[in-house]
């Protein structure tokens, strides 16, 4: 009964196509039905997300050679079961800010016209980062990325924002270069670019080992790990909360993608142990440095931001959790550390578009300015709670699931000094995010004319926050998803 | 040692000069430039590394040819955000103290 899905055989390159039509479409037709373009968009790649969902059940992964040219000369689509479990995500979050900022952008009507090209090409990127399957084309994805997503920052025009998006560009160019240094000597080495044929063939060489780092040395800038973040949290707290919700869930976690790639997959045969300790290591600062910072920010959406920081740092433990140690553990850290990135993208997502509403409804950014909400807005303090409990990995959500799985692997591997950095990490998540709770919940304030966010705006937040608590008892089928992928017996 | 190393040294020296130049100066404009260096060595570095084999190989100059257009891309983005920023502030570099907590570390002097 499945054949029509069978049928289909090209559904892969649509996910690339279709956001790139849309950002030309968008781009052309200005402001003018906006709204009816994303909504069709969204329709459409929702629709191609399901036949990709029932094509990769039936078929396994997909390839896809563009213009029919194969992998060593051509440019080769490639959908495994993380990819298709981000796939999936990116259209969650994207369909959420999308409909946060329908109505949130009707205060910005010149950013109108930018944000949704800018979205679309937000996705299509994305896209293209989930399925490539050689270094460049990722090269050309993370610049398409990181170039849309300076735009998005300084939408506003306002001189903060504009400060933030220039030291976020610079910070995204510097790290892309290193990264094409890296391919440079990759290729100038084995004259190979594909992500899976160099498995084989890479040698633990002195200028193999120099690609890796300086490759490595980019996508952390990319990535804004510790202690390479400090362009993260302007760009990300002063950018309108939409676009604050797509950097955090989605943007950053791209270039995290190809440097797991590249490590667990790729580079099996060149990274060592102490390597991926010190990856581990600068994972351990980013938790306590950016807990530690968002804990003494006074701003809510620097508090998100800074969050981000610590909660990226958690990712990083996927490395010395994964190599070096016996299958089982690397299997776990695996799982654990990509629910970790699903369960924070749709948890930060939800928390930056809830924070967005709470400021607007009361007019200032500041903690202090919080008080009363518990009491007047309920609504929209929902999904910042719902998401609260995910960032800070109480169960049921899916942090917990996460951290969980990451708490096993280290006891399995006998690495009880991780086991103390999350367990460190989530307490000091819940001391930042309860400061924010109980500011709420103040009840000395004088002012009683709030504005009311719209209907919309608080849904599309609690939704994501449900989806992320919900993730934790439902973490099976992703995590069956993004386990197909090591199956092979690698680590 | 073949002729081709001379481009590869040549890209890694201009690479190096334009990372310095990017970590060192604070002028926005300047540090583009130094960007654009950057990346021409890059491209340099790219292709003549894997030209040094045998013959010439078509495929990095075709990536060299992407690599130009993103960095095209990237500098034009760059200019029009340092053009906008140097009308709102009057600066040419960035404020190197962003975060609001130091603006609270000013106050307790004073």
């Amino acid at each position: 009964m499945f054949d029509w899905l069978q049928n289909l055989p090209l559904l892969l390159p649509w996910l690339v196509i279709l956001p790139l039509v849309w950002a030309l479409l968008s781009l052309a037709l200005g402001t003018h039905y906006r709204h009816w373009l994303a909504g069709l968009a969204i329709a459409a790649l929702m629709l191609v997300n399901l036949g990709l969902v029932g094509q990769w059940l039936l078929e396994g992964d997909l390839t896809y050679a563009l213009g029919g040219w194969e992998a060593p000369l051509g440019i080769q689509l490639r959908l495994d079961g993380l990819a298709l479990a981000l796939v999936g995500v990116t259209s969650l979050v994207i369909t959420a800010c999308a409909l946060h900022a329908s109505t949130y952008l009707d205060d910005y009507p010149r950013a109108q016209q930018y944000f949704w090209p800018l979205l679309a090409f937000i996705w299509a990127s994305l896209n293209v980062i989930w399925l490539s399957a050689d270094l460049f084309n990722l090269y050309v994805g993370l610049e398409l990325l990181g170039l849309s997503a300076v735009g998005l920052v300084a939408l506003t025009g306002q001189a903060e924002a504009l400060g933030a998006a220039l030291r976020y560009l610079y910070a995204a160019l510097l790290g892309s270069l290193a990264y094409l240094l890296g391919v440079a000597l990759i290729y100038s080495g084995y004259g190979q670019l594909d992500l899976l044929a160099l498995a084989p063939l890479l040698q633990s060489d002195a200028s193999t080992r120099l690609a890796l780092a300086l490759m490595t040395l980019g996508l952390l800038l990319k990535t804004a790990i510790f202690p390479l973040h400090s362009w993260l949290p302007p760009a990300h707290g002063k950018a309108l909360p939409p676009v604050s919700a797509l950097l955090s869930a989605l943007v950053v976690k791209a270039s995290f993608y190809i440097l797991a790639r590249l490590w667990l997959q790729t580079g099996t045969q060149v990274v060592v142990p102490s390597a991926a300790q010190m990856l581990g290591i600068l994972g351990a600062g980013a938790i306590f440095w950016g807990g530690w910072m968002a804990w003494r920010q006074n701003e809510l959406k620097m508090l998100v931001a800074y969050s981000t920081v610590a909660q990226l740092g958690y990712l990083m433990l996927m490395f010395p959790l994964a190599i070096g140690v016996s299958p089982a553990a690397a299997q776990l850290a695996w799982e654990g550390g990509w629910l970790h990135l699903i369960a924070h993208a749709l948890a930060k997502a939800a928390m930056f578009l809830a924070a967005g509403n709470l400021v607007l409804a009361m007019r200032r950014p500041d903690l202090q300015g919080l008080h009363g909400v518990g009491r007047f807005l309920p609504f929209s303090l929902l999904g910042f709670g719902l998401a609260g409990v995910s960032i800070m990995g109480l169960p049921p959500s899916g942090g917990f699931m996460a951290k969980w799985l990451l708490l096993q692997s280290a006891l399995l591997s006998g690495q009880w000094w991780w086991l103390l950095v999350l367990v460190a990490g989530s307490a000091l998540s819940a001391l930042y995010i309860f400061k924010v709770y109980q500011q709420c919940y103040v009840d000395d304030t004088e002012v009683d004319s709030f504005r009311h966010p719209s209907l919309w705006m608080d849904v599309s937040s609690i939704l994501l926050a449900i989806l992320a608590v919900g993730l934790g008892i439902l973490s099976a089928w992703p995590q069956a998803l993004i386990g197909s992928v090591l199956d092979g017996g690698a680590g | 040692m073949s002729e081709f190393y001379i481009y590869a040294l040549t890209g890694g020296l201009l690479s190096s000069l334009g990372l310095l130049g990017f970590v060192f100066h604070q002028h926005l404009l300047r540090r583009l430039i130094a960007f654009n260096l950057m990346g021409s060595g890059c491209f340099l570095l790219l292709t003549g590394l894997s030209q040094s084999k045998q013959g010439v190989d078509p495929l990095p100059q075709a990536l060299v040819l992407t690599g130009i257009v993103v960095a095209v891309a990237a500098t034009a983005l760059a200019l029009v955000l340092i053009r906008r920023w140097y009308h709102l502030t009057g600066q040419t570099a960035l404020p190197e103290d962003i975060q609001p907590l130091d603006s609270q570390h000013q106050k307790e002097p004073e």
